[in-house]
């Protein structure tokens, strides 16, 4: 496997177009209110749009995060709930026929000789497009990581912010950290399995699922695992591969552990994850784009909404709407080199199916 | 300055730097401190869903205790201490003058 290019720009050298790749014209990665709505502007103007997003379901955060919060600040909407507002979005651009993958997070891009893009999704998924349309908003939710001196040297060589493959942890030394709902669900389903489980935990009670939280104490009253109050773990160590981590207790004394892995579960944080190899140019986690066109420093590429920053920049979806039409327009002209743009209006011509 | 209160930031170096914060604005600490153009991200812009506002209270008042969801999340983050809050949950009013905070850097 080449792993050479991987989150980074590169160039192939011949632009080679499989069959069983997504083919469209714009690439939208983000399916929140603005990626949503950069499908209607750009299929007023014919150009039809793919779009990706980490997360199962459209809508972006106002689906995940806050569904049944009321938003105040759309235009022509007194109020509005931010999950009725994505349904009005979707049916708003039913008729251009948008195409969707979700659950996959985007990972890779690939400029092609004729200046169009490949972009290759976390599950392998390639969408071959003329334009890429950043709307990413916060960036895709990613495990935070402890502040652990040498922690990434030992990922994937014992330590892992994920369970994917419980079976991986039977008859083995584990090390469990936080004390989310995760991290107490995780202790007692790997109880089961593991040799030795401890759990280490910051705070002295758990915030939890009371009935998770209860059936950890009643393991660890068991004696079935180990676990350890108003604790961090401090150290990883060993050679290769993690054999143990140390554990300060009150800050203060640290004993060691013998370990075959560390989990750190401490819920996630929104990062740019991929996109920040890209080569996109950045200014505190956020795309810098020309407000001209809501363009990036690499031409084809746009960033529209929350994920990208310009002098005077305000993180509200209606602002996020006027970048996509702004963004539509001059897509266009990348899509379709040699015709002149005219703006329509939609009580003139009404929607164009596409 | 009326309707004002003074918060305070402490620096690596000890020095605790004075920020003036109107009481009548309907601000959170967080919104101050991003507006006096200190470095916290405050990425998801006030909903207690990604923690980079996290500060540590040094000194203050009675303060409101947190609600769930920034409890929720202040116990799942790695670095936190008995005296951390999420400043985008802290209401800026008179109960808030002279706090004091430190900046937590983002996990």
């Amino acid at each position: 496997m080449c792993t050479c290019s991987r989150g980074a720009v590169s160039s192939r050298s011949t632009s080679k177009i499989q069959y069983n790749m997504i083919q469209t014209d714009i690439c939208i990665v983000g399916a929140g209110p603005v990626g949503l709505f950069a499908v209607f502007e750009a299929g007023l103007l014919k150009m039809r749009c793919h779009v990706v997003d980490a997360l199962p379901a459209v809508g972006g955060q106002l689906t995940e995060i806050y569904p049944k919060k009321p938003i105040y600040d759309i235009p022509g909407f007194p109020e509005v709930l931010a999950g009725d507002l994505v349904k009005n979005l979707e049916k708003q651009i039913a008729p251009f026929h948008p195409t969707f993958t979700l659950g996959e997070r985007v990972e890779e891009l690939q400029k092609q000789e004729d200046g169009s893009f490949i972009v290759i999704t976390s599950e392998g998924t390639e969408i071959a497009c003329k334009v890429v349309v950043i709307a990413g908003g916060l960036g895709s939710f990613e495990p935070r990581k402890p502040a652990i001196e040498n922690l990434e040297h030992f990922e994937g060589r014992g330590v892992t912010y994920m369970v994917r493959d419980p079976e991986l942890f039977r008859s083995k030394k584990l090390v469990i950290a936080g004390g989310g709902d995760s991290a107490l669900d995780w202790t007692i389903y790997l109880s089961g399995l593991a040799e030795e489980l401890t759990l280490v935990h910051r705070g002295t009670t758990f915030r939890g699922a009371p009935e998770s939280a209860e059936k950890v104490l009643t393991l660890a009253e068991e004696g079935k695992i180990k676990l350890l109050l108003k604790s961090n773990v401090v150290t990883v160590q060993g050679n290769g591969k993690l054999n143990a981590v140390s554990i300060a207790v009150d800050n203060q004394e640290h004993y060691n552990l013998e370990t075959d892995y560390l989990i750190p579960l401490f819920g996630l944080v929104p990062k740019l994850g991929p996109l920040e190899n890209w080569g996109l140019e950045l200014d505190k986690n956020a795309i810098v784009v020309n407000t001209l066109d809501y363009s990036t420093n690499i031409p084809g590429i746009y960033a529209i909404g929350d994920i990208n920053t310009y002098p005077g920049k305000l993180k509200l979806i209606l602002c996020g709407f006027h970048e996509a039409a702004l963004m539509a327009q001059s897509a266009y002209n990348i899509i379709n080199p040699g015709k002149k743009y005219v703006l329509k209006y939609t009580t003139v011509n009404g929607i164009q199916e596409l | 300055m009326e309707d004002a209160i003074t918060i305070y930031v402490e620096q690596e170096n000890g020095e605790r730097v004075p920020v003036e914060a109107p009481t009548d604005m309907g601000l959170s600490v967080m919104e101050i401190l991003k507006a006096s153009e200190y470095d916290i991200p405050a990425i998801c812009g006030g909903m207690a869903i990604c923690a980079t506002c996290h500060v540590e209270v040094l000194e203050s008042g009675e303060l409101p205790e947190p609600s769930d969801d920034e409890a929720f999340m202040l116990e799942s983050l790695p670095h936190a201490t008995e005296n951390s809050r999420l400043s985008c949950q802290l209401r800026i009013g008179p109960a808030l003058e002279g706090l004091v905070v430190r900046l937590k850097p983002e996990a």
